[in-house]
């Protein structure tokens, strides 16, 4: 793609260093002068804004983690010692914990914003298939990390989620021992979690690297899904995107810090404030808001083997969402129909996620199944028929025709 | 065709609803919501209060219930209770902590500020034996307890920063001794409590009114006890609330102003572009 400019330092040391390391160009090329659709609109923020979040977790995760003691006799009250007695260390546990939400509202957000404009299609296929793996990867740290408070209810969705696995026929006990590290969860599965919980953040940094890799080769996809076709469609990274994530990560602060400072235990469970208990079954189980959704879709069926099926499958899905969707158009802008389903899609999910949270039984399991049913055929039924059928809306020639002409009209 | 067959869904989707009340559990009574000077955005503890929910905590509560997590000299801490240093060593000198002396021999000493609050029972299974079952320890209780009261209040609640439901629950239990109503069986050892989840609660009624006295004359009616031992314990679960409030509300501010300024150098910068 062609650039706006190209890095040349003025300093003689940099220049020394640039011909053995180019590092200054890469940077250059990918932050300065990489070039961004013009029309991108707020939805495109939250790539942004989820770097944050990712740096965000990682440097309060580091330094909660020289205060923590992976231990069944001591997480918990090492826990109550980072919230009373280390300097601020309420604050670095309330940042870190609700930070894991904000992370994940941020992706869906992004994922969503993916669906919406088509940003999965041709040539980003890749792209997306990575984001299906950050996601799946900080779904398992996220689960990991809730269970480290060793609360009641860490212990209990530990024992819960780690169970899904003896569904698999034949072998699915020895996997569940193996996974525990002994014939229930304790300390060797407390201690497992700590060392993966403190890996995985490292690998979706990884897999992040090469996200925005493939984004670089590709491009950004733009709510219009026509690519740019000459330097006026686009504009450098800096200072125009840099300008525009900055506020907008400014203002997503604001809701977290309402969360942080005003609201902290608002999205934990009150049974997470009780020492975990093996003993002692809570009254419900439910994991964190996040995963709700598809502890919905698992609670839906009533089969045990079929319901962890269809909570993978649901997951998985998404990694083939670019073959599912048969249209040739990418942003829903043009195309009507995609539109209202997309719409219901997002009315499903967030449905199922009430779902989730609620008790299975009468209405919520009729409704989660109904749910869960227009769930999958979005993506079976619906999305391959679609492109078929579905009459699209002219496209406009270029972006800055779409723009520029909007605004002259 | 397709319309029959929706009127049809939606039929059955209606009537499995209104089947619904009777397939569900028995509702969880929802404790009344109190005032409580630590709630809203700008909330403090009552010191005064505080000092007579310890006051409650330690006459009545400590016999059965561990505080195991705070220390004595918590008490004097900024936000706090506000006991001067003087008033907590004193505190501290009137109880007994089990150390060991120079020869390794058990022995009892007068505590010290950094002693944690002594447990009434050497162990859980000591705790459950004398009281059917080991009462909890208070130290996150005021965190550990709530109604979830569904949609929509669960929205309302974010905006308008809910988060006393531990506190209201602890008072609500606090006063919810009643008979129990008729075709209620209640097994033996066991009382009857509006606001307990299944109604049966081990723990006998604990406050009665002049049972606890106060020098600030304070009322020393029922209604008043489990306010002050409330907001007492949640001060103990969550000692730094006055901190992170306020530290929240300059949070706050600095980055509605920080947004406020990118907010127009990004309207500067777009500008060529627009």
């Amino acid at each position: 793609m062609s650039g706006h400019s190209t890095y040349a330092p003025q300093n003689k040391v940099l220049q020394w260093f640039e011909k053995r390391l180019p590092i200054g160009g890469l940077i250059y090329s990918s932050f300065v002068a990489y070039p961004t659709p013009r029309n991108l609109n707020y939805w495109w923020t939250f790539g942004g804004i989820l770097s944050f979040m990712l740096g965000v977790q990682i440097i309060t995760g580091i330094v909660l983690a020289m205060h923590y003691t992976p231990h069944v006799d001591m997480a918990f009250n090492s826990v109550e010692t980072i919230m009373r007695d280390v300097n601020y260390g309420w604050l670095l546990r309330y940042v870190h914990a609700n930070g894991a939400s904000m992370f994940f509202l941020a992706v869906y957000i992004h994922m969503f914003r993916g669906m919406y404009y088509g940003s999965y299609k041709e040539p980003r296929e890749v792209l997306w298939i990575l984001g299906v793996i950050i996601y799946l990867v900080m779904m398992a740290t996220g689960f990991m990390g809730y269970v480290l408070v060793w609360g009641q209810m860490s212990f209990w969705a530990a024992t819960v989620i780690t169970n899904l696995f003896s569904a698999i026929p034949g072998i699915g006990d020895t996997i569940v021992t193996w996974l525990w590290g002994g014939y229930a969860v304790g300390n060797p599965t407390l201690n497992r979690f700590y060392s993966l919980h403190y890996l995985l953040p490292f690998v979706i940094a990884g897999v992040v690297v090469l996200h925005v890799w493939a984004l670089h080769v590709s491009g950004q996809n733009n709510p219009t899904g026509i690519e740019p076709k000459s330097d006026k469609d686009t504009v450098p990274f800096t200072p125009y995107a840099t300008a525009k994530d900055s506020f907008a990560i400014a203002c997503f602060c604001i809701l977290y810090a309402w969360f942080i400072f005003y609201v902290p235990n608002y999205l934990g469970h009150p049974d997470n404030y009780i020492p975990a208990n093996p003993a002692v079954t809570p009254a419900e189980i439910v994991p964190e808001w996040y995963y709700l959704p598809f502890y919905a879709i698992l609670r839906s069926i009533p089969n045990k083997l079929l319901g962890v099926i269809a909570l993978f499958s649901s997951i998985g899905i998404l990694a083939f969402l670019p073959w599912l969707d048969t249209s040739r158009v990418r942003s829903a802008r043009y195309r009507p129909l995609f539109k209202q389903f997309f719409w219901l899609f997002v009315i499903a999910a967030v449905g199922l996620g009430y779902l989730g949270s609620k008790p299975p039984e009468g209405i919520y399991v009729i409704l989660s199944r109904v749910f869960t049913l227009y769930y999958f055929a979005f993506f079976i039924i619906i999305l391959p028929l679609l492109g078929i059928f579905e009459k699209t809306k002219p496209l406009p020639n270029s972006i800055s025709e779409s723009v520029l002409g909007a605004r002259g009209a | 065709m397709t319309m029959k067959r929706v009127v049809l869904a939606l039929t059955l989707l209606a009537a499995a609803g209104s089947a619904a009340p009777a397939v569900a559990q028995e509702q969880q009574e929802i404790p009344p919501r109190l005032k409580w000077s630590f709630a809203t955005p700008f909330g403090k503890y009552d010191e005064a209060q505080l000092q007579r929910g310890f006051k409650i905590y330690r006459e009545v509560c400590s016999n059965c219930h561990s505080l195991n997590l705070l220390s004595i000299g918590s008490l004097a801490d900024a936000g706090g209770p506000g006991f001067s240093e003087a008033q907590v060593a004193q505190i501290a000198s009137e109880y007994k902590i089990k150390d060991l002396d120079d020869k390794g021999q058990d022995t009892e000493r007068p505590g010290r500020p950094a002693d944690h609050f002594p447990a009434p029972f050497p162990n859980a299974l000591a705790a459950a034996a004398a009281n059917g079952v080991a009462p909890p320890d208070m130290s996150t209780l005021a965190k550990a307890r709530g109604v979830s009261r569904g949609f929509p209040w669960f929205v309302i609640d974010l905006i308008t920063t809910y988060q006393e439901a531990g506190p209201d629950y602890i008072a609500a239990i606090l006063k919810g001794y009643e008979d129990p109503p008729k075709g209620f069986t209640l097994p033996e050892g066991g009382h009857y409590n509006k606001y307990f989840p299944g109604h049966n609660i081990a723990m006998p009624p604990p406050l009665q009114a002049g049972q606890v006295t106060f020098d600030d004359g304070a009322p020393t009616t029922l209604e008043g006890y489990s306010q002050d031992v409330s907001a007492f314990l949640m001060w103990a679960a969550e000692p730094k609330l006055v901190q992170r409030k306020r530290i929240g509300f300059q949070v706050i501010i600095f980055l509605i102003v920080l947004s406020g300024l990118l907010y127009f150098t990004k309207k500067k910068i777009w500008s060529d572009v627009h």
